[in-house]
């Protein structure tokens, strides 16, 4: 399983409200990123262990001579862990920040769908206090009769967790 | 016209401050005495490109202040008035102004406005009458023109049209400005010789144009502005009185057309502009200063360019050899295939030395600050200083470079300030009048060296090793060498300056400059010997892209040690390691302790009851502190790209980087100096005198 790159051809220019989301499976939900933000998908290969990363944080890999920090998003959600085989996918975010274009993977169950929805459809998610990871939902949708999770790709990438879990700190001066 | 002219915008001020560079580096070597027209002639031309690319991209308040400099500048030149000291240092003012503006416009912030009101003021003292009559005239030109219309007479020079100028493009832009009706254009082509003496680049055909229209004169000026030196205009208004409002009457100069050279390079040679525009257009505007002082572009000779392209046509031949032998291969071929991939090696070896190459400019650029520096800073000083610069040809890394120049200020300062003596001490030492300053650069092995050298009175041993005393960094009763003395310069909260001094002495001193240049990979020394003077060495690595990397294993991951920093590698048994606190192990090297970083165990990636009892340390040096790191393995050593894990990750403590290895996985590069940093408990004093050199 090579690089499943996935050709998608966009609508002419900007119709309405309207976004398109490529869907992926997590637990049996079905969660959604705004395709733009997608490069590509890949399969799952072995990255390089980074010291005293949080356990979602896998490690980086090398994707065509950029440093790639993959992410698994069951780790990252507090779901089980599933385990990786040839048939892990990878799906590989970007998106523009005040440094650059920041880069990074998120291992998957399996990738679903693409939707086209009109922002008017999106509702917002219930404030749910109990669980820090509401952050990264940006809203609830209702596609053929089932739920789609829509997340917000920048605050999944940025990763808020500032230098926790190193066992020294590196404070200069 | 209606190019967007924002995308020049980034080549217009790169042209702009080497302009100002160029003007800068002639004022400096100029003797007001006895001016060179030449000299003059530079520098006009610079005030011009900027003051003409300023007026076409709109940024008035640049052309407007760079005007009355070159009108200063033009009557210098034309030998109306002579070159004075006092005019060098108001021009030298208004670089840095002028520096300034175009920063803070770089930045998309308006220029400040109080420094250039100040010096044109000035400027306009010196021109005097001629100022006012200008002011006058222009008045009158603007009240003119308003509801009536004016008879344009266009004398091209001959050469107009191969500056690149088309009079028709301007005629009919003209025409669109004032309207049909009111635009009527009459070629006078007595000029125009038999047809077979006709040169057809040459523009002999003068017009005479007439417009009727309340359009302002300016309006219509600016339609001419790229012309303006490659024609006479004269601009008389159609009615009422019959005064002459001669503007731009410039005599033909052969000047004029290279001048107007600059100004159209825009156009040509601007790969990199439209990008840089972009980015900065995305940019969020807060972030933006940052941004825009970053992404800068850069030159490169043509040679560096071919000898590329040369290498890509023959690693093309190769990959088509290679290619047509994988169609239809066998063994019989082998050696042809192995022929064929050593070539391939050598070709991408070629190709990446020259790709590095591109990256490195002469240290030129980084010493050229200096004279003005020197020249300041000796006029504030009040010593006598003269500044010699060897090596400028030397060339490093365009980051190294842009990274350098603040220790190199820093420590040019401190040498004029602490370093030499004032003229009456040297007299008194019987040296001559004039104190030295010398800049040195070379290549030494795959490091560059860079010497900041002084002829003055050299470091002071006791008062520094006093002062060290005094500060609690070293034990009251040391055996330390006069090396070592001089070295503890380079400790953090040392500064010996008795008063804090508006050039140097601000207690950041000489620890910062040492930190920069570690940051760098590089490190720095002092010598010294009293009365004779003290010389700063500098070492960086050519390069930072690339690094000699030692590859170690430890469990089942790859890590790098940067090879500089390898003291020694040694197999030690587990016994040898003495546990002092917590979990601090110190293992007795010879004469000296050094703490153990055990990488498995604060990279986590190990149980503690794993460990096995014979290991492999390996002694490096970072900060000056050594310290073991224990390994599994080692295994060979190779030259690393060095690639960067911030800029899709974050920060990792103890990691400097990433890079790719030849099997496409990726190996992370152990920061030597903060692994020590974090590791090393506070009690650094009674190792100092063990500094290796």
């Amino acid at each position: 399983m090579e690089e499943l790159k996935k050709e998608i051809v966009l609508p002419e220019g900007d119709i309405g409200d309207e976004q398109q989301y490529l869907t992926f499976i997590m637990s049996g939900e079905e969660y959604g990123v705004d395709i733009l933000a997608v490069q590509e998908i890949r399969g799952w290969e072995e990255p390089t262990l980074i010291p005293n990363a949080p356990s979602y944080i896998r490690g980086v890999i090398n994707l065509r001579g950029t440093i790639v920090p993959i992410m698994d998003l069951r780790l990252r959600f507090g779901l089980e862990e599933a385990g990786y085989t040839a048939t892990t996918v990878v799906i590989i975010l970007k998106f523009d920040s005040d440094n650059g274009e920041r880069v990074m993977g998120i291992v998957v169950d399996a990738v679903s769908d693409v939707y086209t929805i009109a922002d008017d459809d999106t509702r917002r998610p219930p404030e749910l206090t109990e669980d820090d990871n509401s952050d990264f939902i940006k809203g609830l949708v209702n596609v053929n009769e089932k739920m789609v999770i829509l997340l917000d790709v920048e605050e999944l990438l940025m990763l808020r967790m500032g230098m926790a879990a190193t066992p020294y700190s590196i404070d200069e001066d | 016209m209606s190019v967007d002219l924002s995308q020049f915008h980034q080549v217009f001020f790169e042209e702009s401050f080497e302009g100002l560079d160029v003007m800068e580096s002639e004022l400096l070597d100029m003797d007001p005495a006895d001016v060179d027209d030449e000299t003059v002639n530079n520098i006009f031309r610079a005030a011009h490109s900027i003051k003409g690319g300023a007026g076409t991209f709109g940024f008035m308040p640049v052309s407007e202040f760079t005007h009355v400099l070159e009108t200063l500048l033009d009557e210098i030149r034309s030998g109306k008035r002579s070159m004075e000291p006092r005019y060098v240092d108001l021009f030298l003012q208004s670089v840095d102004c002028l520096r300034g503006m175009l920063s803070d416009m770089q930045d998309g912030n308006d220029p400040e406005t109080e420094r250039p009101a100040e010096l044109r003021k000035e400027f306009e003292k010196i021109l005097g009458m001629e100022q006012e009559s200008a002011a006058a005239e222009e008045t009158s030109a603007d009240s003119d023109g308003k509801d009536s219309g004016w008879l344009i007479d266009v004398h091209p020079h001959t050469d107009l049209l191969m500056t690149g100028n088309e009079p028709f493009r301007m005629f009919r832009e003209l025409r669109e400005l004032v309207g049909e009706d009111n635009f009527d254009v009459t070629a006078d082509i007595d000029n125009v010789p038999e047809l077979s003496s006709l040169t057809p680049e040459e523009c002999i055909i003068n017009w005479q144009i007439k417009v009727t229209t309340s359009v302002p004169l300016d309006e219509i000026k600016a339609i001419f502005e790229w012309v303006e030196d490659e024609c006479d205009l004269t601009y008389l208004p159609l009615t009422g009185d019959a005064e002459t409002t001669s503007d731009n009457n410039v005599t033909p100069d052969k000047n004029a057309a290279e001048e107007q050279q600059p100004q159209e390079t825009p156009e040509v040679a601007t790969e990199k502009a439209p990008v840089i525009a972009e980015a900065q257009k995305s940019a969020k505007p807060a972030k933006a200063p940052k941004k825009a002082a970053e992404s800068s572009s850069i030159r490169v000779s043509i040679d560096k360019v071919d000898s590329l392209i040369n290498m890509v046509g023959e690693l093309v031949i190769t990959q088509s050899m290679l290619g047509q032998l994988g169609q239809d291969f066998d063994l019989s071929r082998l050696a042809k295939l192995q022929e064929g991939l050593s070539q391939l090696e050598q070709n991408t070896r070629e190709l990446q030395e020259s790709v590095m190459k591109i990256r490195m400019m002469p240290i030129s650029f980084a010493f050229s600050r200096f004279p003005r520096l020197v020249r300041d800073l000796g006029g504030q000083l009040g010593k006598k200083v003269v500044l010699e610069t060897i090596g400028e040809q030397t060339e490093l890394d365009k980051t190294v470079m842009e990274k350098i120049n603040d220790p190199l200020v820093h420590l040019v300062r401190n040498s004029m300030d602490h370093g030499l003596e004032t003229t009456e001490q040297r007299i008194a030492a019987g040296k001559c009048e004039e104190g030295t300053i010398t800049l040195n650069a070379y290549h030494q092995g795959g490091n560059i060296v860079i010497e900041v050298a002084d002829d003055g009175a050299g470091l002071n041993e006791d008062r520094i090793l006093k002062k060290a005393i005094e500060k609690g960094l070293v034990p009251e009763n040391n055996s330390l060498t006069p090396e070592e003395i001089h070295n503890l310069i380079f400790l953090p909260g040392f500064s010996t300056a008795e008063a804090v001094s508006d050039i140097s002495g601000r207690g950041v001193g000489m620890d910062v400059v040492r930190r920069n240049i570690q940051a760098l990979n590089g490190s720095i020394e002092v010598k010294s010997q009293r009365n004779v003077g003290s010389t700063f060495i500098i070492r960086l690595p050519l390069t930072l892209a690339i690094l000699d990397g030692q590859l170690v294993k430890v469990c089942e991951e790859t890590y790098i040690f940067p090879l500089v920093s390898i003291v020694e590698s040694i197999q030690i048994h587990r016994s040898s390691l003495n546990h002092v606190t917590g979990s601090q192990y110190v293992m007795q090297l010879r004469d000296e302790y050094i703490p153990i970083v055990r990488l498995d165990k604060i990279f986590g990636l190990r149980d503690e009851k794993d460990v096995v009892d014979e290991m492999m340390l390996v002694v490096v040096e970072g900060d000056n502190e050594k310290i073991g790191i224990v390994v599994d393995d080692l295994l060979g050593q190779q030259q690393v790209v060095i690639k960067s894990l911030e800029q899709n990750y974050q920060k990792v403590s103890g990691i400097s980087g990433a890079t790719i290895l030849g099997d496409g996985t990726v190996a992370l590069i152990i920061d030597i100096s903060s692994i020590g940093k974090n590791i090393v408990p506070v009690k650094r004093n009674q190792n100092r005198s063990e500094r290796a050199a």
